[in-house]
């Protein structure tokens, strides 16, 4: 079981590192940022796949515009104001905050937040206290239990 | 009360969100480049490559520039109501073909009409991601400034002619002496 357990996991990493661009460049520090940022931009054709996943003519384009503008020494963040300049901040993966973010990166919070005074209320309520029975109401409850095995 | 009233509430303001969140079309990205000048092209035209339209030439005029492709399978549906479009000469229309053949290109337009003042040719695309084109077809509003005003991506129709093109283009004219 072990076994199969690790042989479907190490089959889901095989697919996704072929999903990867194959080219790339010659210099490994500069592939090595090549290929970290197409896993942060995301391909607008197909919105919930990133550059490095999707082989939309666009996607191909932009990889090699990135490609290129490595290869010419931009920063990542030349290249990445490049690409937000023409698409907006929605081809990030990861979206700066700021206004229009604001909701997106603090409602996580906020909920967090309910979801433990919601918790707290809960559990910090009292227990519900069952009265006791006084001698009369006993007798009562065995007479009736009585009654009830006898019918 | 509070027991029946808490989940209520909470119901409609989940349901609120839905409402608006699924009403919303998460296919459409906002462009950055509305209310900014045109980013700088120069394309040959698809007619003649010898001659070449820049972003300056955009300038002086309103013009509507429509991005569309040959292998785009809805700028085909949405020809004809562009032909319509074109027919009323609110706005000269600027063709912008992309990423395309020009054979190709020159043979649609002979088939099916041509509503464009001029077509560019911007066969790298290059000219497209700058312009931040992501899905064929797009329309683009230019002011005489050379300024974007609108962008609308996906085929036009009719309905979005009158209620968003109409209106800013009377607007348009109205700001220009």
């Amino acid at each position: 079981m072990k076994r199969l357990i690790l042989l479907a996991c190490l089959s889901f990493w095989s697919v996704m590192t072929l999903a990867v661009d194959p080219e790339g460049l010659a210099d490994p520090q500069q592939d090595a940022r090549y290929r970290e940022m197409l896993t942060e931009i995301r391909c607008v054709v197909c919105q919930n796949q990133t550059l490095a996943d999707s082989n939309a003519p666009l996607a191909v384009d932009l990889r090699e515009q990135i490609r290129g503008q490595i290869e010419a020494g931009a920063t990542d963040e030349e290249i990445v104001s490049y690409l937000t300049d023409r698409y907006g901040d929605f081809v990030l993966y990861r979206p700066p905050f700021n206004a229009v973010t604001a909701l997106l990166w603090l409602s996580p919070l906020v909920l967090l937040l309910l979801a433990g005074l919601i918790g707290w209320r809960a559990m910090s309520r009292p227990d519900v206290v069952v009265p006791e029975m006084d001698s009369a109401e006993r007798d009562r409850v065995s007479a009736l239990l009585r009654k009830g095995k006898g019918a | 009360m509070n027991r029946f009233y808490l989940p209520l509430l909470i119901l409609f303001l989940v349901g609120g969100l839905f409402w608006v969140g699924l009403s919303l079309n998460p296919g459409l990205v906002p462009s950055p480049l509305i209310g900014k000048p045109a980013p700088a092209f120069d394309l040959p035209l698809l007619g003649d490559a010898e001659q070449r339209f820049t972003a300056e030439d955009l300038k002086g005029r309103v013009t509507m520039v429509h991005v569309w492709a040959t292998w785009c399978v809805s700028c085909r549906a949405e020809h004809p109501v562009l032909m319509n479009f074109a027919r009323r000469n609110l706005v000269p229309v600027i063709g912008f073909n992309y990423r395309d053949e020009r054979d190709a290109a020159v043979n649609w337009l002979r088939t099916l009409g041509d509503p464009y003042e001029r077509t560019l040719f911007d066969s790298s695309g290059q000219a497209g991601i700058d312009w931040g084109v992501y899905g064929t077809p797009e329309t683009f509003i230019v002011d005489r400034n050379g300024i974007i005003r609108y962008k609308h991506v996906g085929p036009l129709s009719e309905e979005i002619i009158e209620s968003h093109l109409v209106p800013l283009l009377v607007r348009l004219a109205e700001e220009g002496i």
